[in-house]
């Protein structure tokens, strides 16, 4: 006990001594949930985790898909995909990468206790072809595959099956594993140590396939702290390195500090207002519902002052946006990213043309800790459509109440965000948000938005394999949503880092972390 | 006394079964965890097969009943979130949120009763006043501001200890703990004053009304007649008598303390059960939010029976009534 304490304080002397002049300390406002990457669904957990964890395609500097740790594929059958592996990877522990690790992490990932397996929903399976071969069986045609296995990351069988670890753990049998609280992956980064809510270790792996290492990391101290003022003071008093998010309120003042800037650029996060599309307002039972007129819907985008809250309650930090996905995501285009132009008047005459000149009631629901400035938002619309006579009775309240409000229709008017991720593309918008409530379709459609051209489309692009016919089907679907306003995008809400002046990080607009891309300058 | 104990447990169990059924009726309105575990874009389908895997698609007394159950077996379920044993867990982070609590204790009696006693003697003294000014703010600021303010002026400016976590902690069996390396130490201080604000406070005003009590009266004033000298009559007298209110509060304050940990260690990123069960309401994490709660209770429980024995052995007249 005493030797190992020691050892472990001259050990930590040591790595102190020789390399803190690379230890990256970085903090965010919450701790990852695990270390098993099948065991959540929560981006930042898997951001953090892949620097341990790598996938068969990643993402380069500018977030398009590169060969990972498969080197290349191919569509041998419309839904069977053949991957070459590379060869030559080793895991953390030594250990070959090879095709058995891909087909057992799958088969992992499969199993039916997995929290994450919908993240890999159109596969059926993995089969070994040979040791550096493996084919995806689908379910059918499939054009986002690649997109898919960015955020599916590679175990190693023999390490699984040494530690009991070959299934997943299971909530309601209470069976727990050891992947939860270790780590081997073939990452730029080799885990060391982690203590729950406090720090999470990992150093740099010298070993790395990928030769062209951009970093110059030879540790990565990640400590989370969940008080934004906390986060805040601690970069300022020297103790930390990099924090995301950097709140928006303290940009000023940390860019004002001697040695410290902050980074930032538009997210691929698009804030959005949802509309009920069913008959009756929740507030005006037995009326007839003003939100089906689309003059109506007109009017309430007209009167939103989309400058004033760019600049005021966003400080001139967030894009307006007319569209429902941001400008790298595949089915975005320029053409139709044209917000409505204020004009209050041109509102009034849009609610008189609907029979409304005297205004209305409705209800406009928001998280107040979810996005980014969301309460303060949501109270400006309320006061700008107020100006047109409409009156918006706020309800705003946690995340953790009012997202199942919005997912069981319950709402009139809500505040939404959407990135796309993790496929990081427009299909998303057209499954989960337009589509109409059936067949897996629709999961974030609750309030009977349903219109068939859209339904055509998404079942169209679904299986597109022609990427520019597949973009045209997106765009044109999200160019209905702009002319009949579906939905009311308002912008894309910044991301905001803080640092030391001397680390280079690249801010990426998916909001990840990826620091095998940092440097430390001496 | 055994019928005292036997009485005393028979009422915990009740405490106990009202708080757990009380939260298990109030987490329906705290969240919806299947809403916190699934993917931004999962589909209606997948939502509801994970309900049915939880259970949650069950009546909440069902849901209940299945509880207290696994809890008599000893079995505080997995977390929603971590998916690690909820008894686990919370054993990881109880030593750091009681040597918070121990420190925050043992500052404010060091502190608290000095000052207590000193404001009696000299009631009308500039520092007195000072003081009794000074701890009317300490008792009406809320601890998020205390805390903040502290990290202000000690950790970014004067740059003297850190503003956030633990230090580097040494583990001792299944115990981790920051009071043997310097660094644990110098952390701990700032949320250890912290939480200790509030209770110093009560502790000062406590020891000087008491003393203030005892000061007037008639044995006291036999002992100046008969010209003791005037510190063995305020310390070796007075004070004995006036801390026997103040052991007993201090007492029942440690589980306060356990509970307003919450904020101090959400400030600190002090990683205990409080910053444990804020993150668990912020998921919707029902097991570890069930677990929680149950352990407070009786963490409660126990410190009041605890104080009630003590009353029993100390009191003659208890120990007659009782038997």
């Amino acid at each position: 006990m005493k030797i190992s304490m020691a050892a472990v304080a001259l050990a930590t002397a040591l790595t102190a001594a020789s390399a803190h002049a690379n230890t990256l300390r970085w903090s965010f406002q919450g701790d990852i949930a695990t270390l098993d990457p099948y065991a959540h669904t929560e981006s930042f957990t898997a951001n953090v985790l892949h620097h341990i964890y790598e996938p068969l395609v990643r993402r380069d500097r500018n977030l398009a898909i590169e060969p990972a740790l498969a080197l290349s594929w191919q569509v041998v059958e419309p839904n069977r995909w053949r991957f070459k592996l590379r060869p030559g990877v080793k895991f953390h522990n030594g250990n070959s990468f090879n095709a058995d690790d891909v087909v057992a992490s799958v088969t992992r990932l499969l199993d039916p206790a997995a929290r994450a397996r919908g993240n890999l929903a159109t596969v059926v399976r993995a089969e070994k072809v040979d040791d550096m071969t493996v084919d995806f069986v689908l379910k059918g045609p499939y054009p986002l595959l690649l997109n898919d296995l960015t955020g599916i990351y590679m175990m190693d069988r023999e390490w699984m099956q040494a530690n009991n670890a070959l299934k997943p753990g299971n909530i309601t049998t209470g069976v727990t594993t050891h992947a939860s609280t270790n780590a081997n992956g073939t990452g730029p980064f080799r885990f060391e140590s982690y203590a729950a809510d406090a720090k999470l270790v990992m150093t740099a792996n010298a070993n790395w396939w990928d030769k062209k290492v951009e970093h110059n990391l030879t540790r990565i101290e990640f400590r989370p702290i969940k008080s934004d003022a906390t986060r805040v003071a601690a970069l300022l008093s020297g103790e930390l390195d990099l924090i995301v998010p950097a709140p928006l309120k303290d940009l000023q003042r940390i860019s004002g500090a001697a040695g410290l800037k902050v980074i930032e650029e538009p997210s691929l996060r698009v804030i959005f207002l949802g509309l009920n599309w069913r008959d009756a307002l929740q507030v005006a039972p037995g009326q007839k519902n003003p939100l089906k007129d689309v003059r109506v819907r007109r009017a309430l985008a007209h009167a939103i002052d989309l400058d004033a809250i760019q600049k005021r309650v966003m400080r001139g930090k967030s894009r307006n946006v007319g569209v429902m996905v941001a400008p790298p995501v595949p089915g975005y285009s320029q053409a139709i990213d044209k917000p409505y132009e204020f004009n209050p008047e041109m509102s009034k005459k849009l609610l008189a043309e609907a029979g409304l000149a005297s205004g209305f009631k409705t209800r406009l629901s928001c998280p107040n800790d979810r996005y980014i400035n969301d309460e303060q938002i949501c109270i400006a619309i309320a006061a700008m459509w107020s100006r047109i006579g409409v009156t918006a009775e706020l309800a705003l309240e946690s995340k953790t109440t009012y997202f199942p409000k919005v997912d069981k229709g319950e709402t009139d008017i809500y505040m939404l965000g959407w990135a796309t991720l993790p496929p990081m593309d427009g299909f998303s918008v057209l499954s989960a948000l337009l589509a109409t409530r059936k067949d897996g379709y629709g999961g974030n459609n609750p309030n009977g938005f349903s219109d068939p051209r859209i339904d055509d489309l998404t079942k169209r692009a679904a299986v597109e394999l022609d990427e520019g016919k597949r973009r045209a089907l997106l765009t044109e679907a999200l160019k209905i949503t702009h002319d009949d306003v579906v939905y009311l995008p308002l912008h894309q809400q910044p991301v905001a880092w803080g640092a030391r002046a001397n680390v280079d990080v690249v801010n990426f607009p998916d909001e990840y972390v990826r620091l095998w891309f940092a440097k430390v300058r001496n | 006394m055994l019928q005292v104990l036997l009485a005393r447990l028979g009422q915990g169990v009740l405490v106990l079964l009202a708080v757990s059924a009380i939260a298990f009726a109030m987490f329906r309105y705290v969240g919806d965890p299947v809403q916190s575990m699934s993917r931004e874009d999962a589909t209606p389908q997948e939502k509801a097969e994970l309900r049915a895997f939880l259970g949650l698609d069950q009546p909440v007394p069902v849901q209940y009943a299945k509880f207290l159950g696994r809890v008599l077996r000893a079995d505080l379920g997995i977390s929603y979130r971590n998916q690690r044993p909820v008894a686990e867990l919370i054993s990881q982070r109880l030593p750091a949120t009681l040597e918070l609590v121990i420190a925050a204790t043992v500052i404010s009696l060091l502190l608290g009763i000095p000052l207590g006693v000193y404001c009696a003697l000299r009631p009308g003294g500039w520092l007195a006043r000072l003081v009794q000014t000074i701890s009317l703010i300490g008792i009406s600021t809320p601890t998020f501001v205390t805390g903040i303010a502290l990290i202000l002026v000690f950790a970014v400016w004067l740059k003297w200890v850190p503003s956030f976590g633990r230090g580097d902690v040494v583990s001792l069996g299944g115990w981790t703990t920051g009071f043997l390396t310097a660094s644990g130490l110098k952390s701990m201080l700032l949320p250890a004053i912290t939480l200790s604000l509030f209770q110093l406070t009560l502790i000062m005003r406590l020891v000087r009304s008491e003393m203030i009590d005892v000061l007037s009266s008639d044995f006291i004033r036999f002992a100046r007649a008969r010209g003791l000298p005037a510190g063995r009559i305020h310390f070796t007298l007075a004070l004995r008598n006036a801390l026997m209110p103040v052991i007993t509060v201090t007492g029942l304050q440690v589980g306060q303390l356990v509970a307003f940990a919450i904020v101090t260690e959400t400030v600190f990123q002090w990683p205990g059960m409080g910053l444990l069960f804020i993150q668990a309401v912020g998921f919707s994490d029902i097991p570890v939010m069930a677990a929680y709660l149950l352990f407070v209770g009786g963490l409660f429980v126990l410190i009041n029976t605890v104080v009630d024995l003590i009353y029993v052995l100390v009191d003659p007249r208890l120990r007659v009534r009782a038997s």
